[in-house]
């Protein structure tokens, strides 16, 4: 790799310890990929900020201690818990300390405490073209996809190196000719009712993960009035059962207006086809539970819009959750905010639905809920809930999760991709 | 009797160990358990194996960017890949060695192969992975 004087004096320890080592992560990454040069970003998004183990511990308070400070203006992904209410959540005192230890590092590193996985929905929102470094697997796709702006799957700990010294190396999805798509995959015989149902998004996202795998891939048959939330959910569930950096959908992506310019005007090299019936039987592979009955609804995997509140208050209306069901929606202070600003906050704690902030659902403390079968509207939280927690789980849409939730048992709207 | 194989160093480093491969591709968050090194995805052909100490051969990784976060950890707690063979490396995958060579200063060496070479590696053989020189020995 060229480096810059500068570069080269960092690495030769002239900014501190911290820039030293920040910086050596990075070149050594782009030695990896065969990155020229080191290249400036605008902001940061830092994925490892929830305390799972104590390897990530270490290294990002060992960055702190050195002096370390953000470069560019950094926003943070959640905690593993509620930092405000984690005694609400089952929290114990003796492991919440070193949540708090990890939070502080990445403040008196000067990031920006906004504990989100959702960062496109407030906060520091990049623009089309901006080169950013995020980590964050939704994140990431979603941003490169649906808005446009250029990241590469930024790793833990890789991110935060990029923060402190505010470059990257130079390869990857930050160039145009890697954001050619290889793989066209046609969606056949969906009618317009199933794209009604939101329970589709994830799902479809699941599915074309799994085929795109690492490769930038082109979505033909999206239809044009898909929400924020759709895209969400898409690309978590893309995020998740693939290494989809990204993907365009044809029509949707900022650069993927046409077929063309998904391929740069090349052929794509491949073409396959997602039907209803993969949908239909990818859903069922989804599903992990065996039982009837489900104590535990979570959603805000990510974490949940101001719109997704608005449609759960419009579903729960009236209604309660059952006595023996639990019903969690994690979202950002933000959005918490404003629920609580315009009352819908105190509807759903009404309906006793109860929400936090900050953390992540599948982080939850096991030892102090004796759950024994989950059931989601997120595809990502379905996928990686039994092998993260061990606790069965249920997919299905929103308004399905409420059906549930009232009644304590799995309730299922017929989908149309089921229908015989 | 000795077989080598050539390939792409992707993340320099000498290991020697018992092979452990599979077709799927691996996502270390969700997908092994950072205090054991097992596998723990149920859907994953390679579940309740252990990853620790193996030279782990799969074509790519997946899923979360917390992936470098478990690899880590793994090296912390010695139950980490002596190390591993790909056939594409992705940037989440490279970064957990990558910084544990810079912050424990442990090597886990990664090199790529093509596909034709991959499918010469199988389970159970013991293998040297010389990332630095490029080249894989399989002793028989």
């Amino acid at each position: 790799m060229r480096l810059t004087d500068e570069e080269k004096g960092i690495l030769d320890g002239k900014q501190g310890e911290a820039a030293r080592i920040a910086l050596s992560v990075l070149v050594d990454l782009g030695e990896v990929f065969g990155a020229e040069s080191l290249m400036p970003v605008s902001q940061a998004h830092i994925d490892a900020t929830l305390y799972m183990v104590d390897a990530g511990l270490q290294f990002v308070e060992k960055l702190a201690n050195l002096g370390a400070k953000t470069a560019v203006p950094t926003s943070l992904n959640p905690s593993a818990i509620d930092l405000v209410r984690w005694k609400e959540l089952g929290v114990s005192p003796e492991i919440f300390p070193k949540h708090h230890r990890l939070a502080a590092a990445y403040i008196k590193m000067q990031a920006i405490p906004t504990w989100t996985c959702a960062p496109y929905q407030q906060g520091i929102i990049p623009r089309f073209g901006e080169q950013i470094a995020w980590g964050e697997s939704n994140a990431i796709a979603f941003a490169n996809s649906v808005i446009g702006a250029r990241t590469n799957r930024y790793a833990d700990l890789m991110d935060i190196c990029a923060a402190i010294i505010g470059k990257v190396p130079k390869f990857g999805l930050h160039l145009s000719r890697n954001r050619k798509a290889k793989m066209l995959i046609e969606l056949k015989g969906f009618t317009g009712s199933m794209f009604e149902n939101d329970a589709i998004y994830p799902l479809l996202g699941y599915l074309v993960g799994e085929i795109a795998s690492d490769q930038v891939a082109a979505v033909l048959g999206m239809p044009p009035s898909v929400t924020f939330d759709n895209l969400k959910g898409f690309f978590a569930g893309a995020a998740s059962s693939g290494a989809v950096g990204l993907c365009h959908l044809v029509g949707i992506t900022p650069e993927a207006q046409s077929l063309e310019m998904c391929f740069q005007g090349s052929q794509p090299e491949n073409v396959l086809q997602i039907t209803p019936e993969m949908i239909a039987d990818f859903e069922h592979r989804l599903q992990t539970v065996q039982s009837e009955s489900i104590d535990w609804i979570t959603t805000g995997c990510p974490h949940y819009s101001p719109a997704e509140f608005m449609r759960l208050a419009e579903l729960i209306n009236g209604e309660k959750v059952h006595s023996s069901v639990a019903f969690w929606v994690f979202t950002s202070r933000t959005v918490y905010a404003w629920i609580k600003e315009n009352g819908i906050l105190k509807q759903l704690a009404d309906a006793g639905i109860t929400v936090f902030t900050d953390g992540c659902p599948l982080q939850y403390p096991r030892e102090s809920w004796n759950f024994s079968a989950a059931m989601t509207d997120s595809a990502k939280f379905a996928n990686y809930c039994y092998s993260q927690t061990g606790l069965p789980s249920a997919f299905g849409s929103l308004a399905d999760c409420v059906d549930t939730a009232v009644s304590g048992k799995i309730r299922r709207r017929e989908s149309p991709w089921n229908k015989k | 009797m000795e077989q080598k194989i050539k390939g792409r160093c992707v993340v320099p480093g000498i290991a020697a160990g018992e092979v452990l491969v599979t077709s799927q591709p691996i996502s270390f968050w969700g997908g092994v358990d950072p205090a054991t090194g097992l596998i723990n995805d149920p859907q994953h052909e390679l579940f309740r194996q252990s990853v620790a100490g193996k030279v782990l051969v799969f074509p790519f990784g997946k899923g979360s960017s917390t992936g470098s976060l478990i690899m880590l950890e793994l090296a912390r707690v010695d139950k980490a890949p002596a190390a591993i063979v790909n056939v594409r490396t992705e940037p989440i995958l490279a970064t957990g060695p990558i910084v544990c060579k810079h912050f424990y200063g442990k090597e886990i060496p990664i090199i790529s192969l093509v596909e034709k070479s991959f499918q010469m590696l199988e389970t159970g053989q013991h293998v040297t992975v010389n990332a630095t020189e490029k080249v894989i020995i399989i002793h028989h």
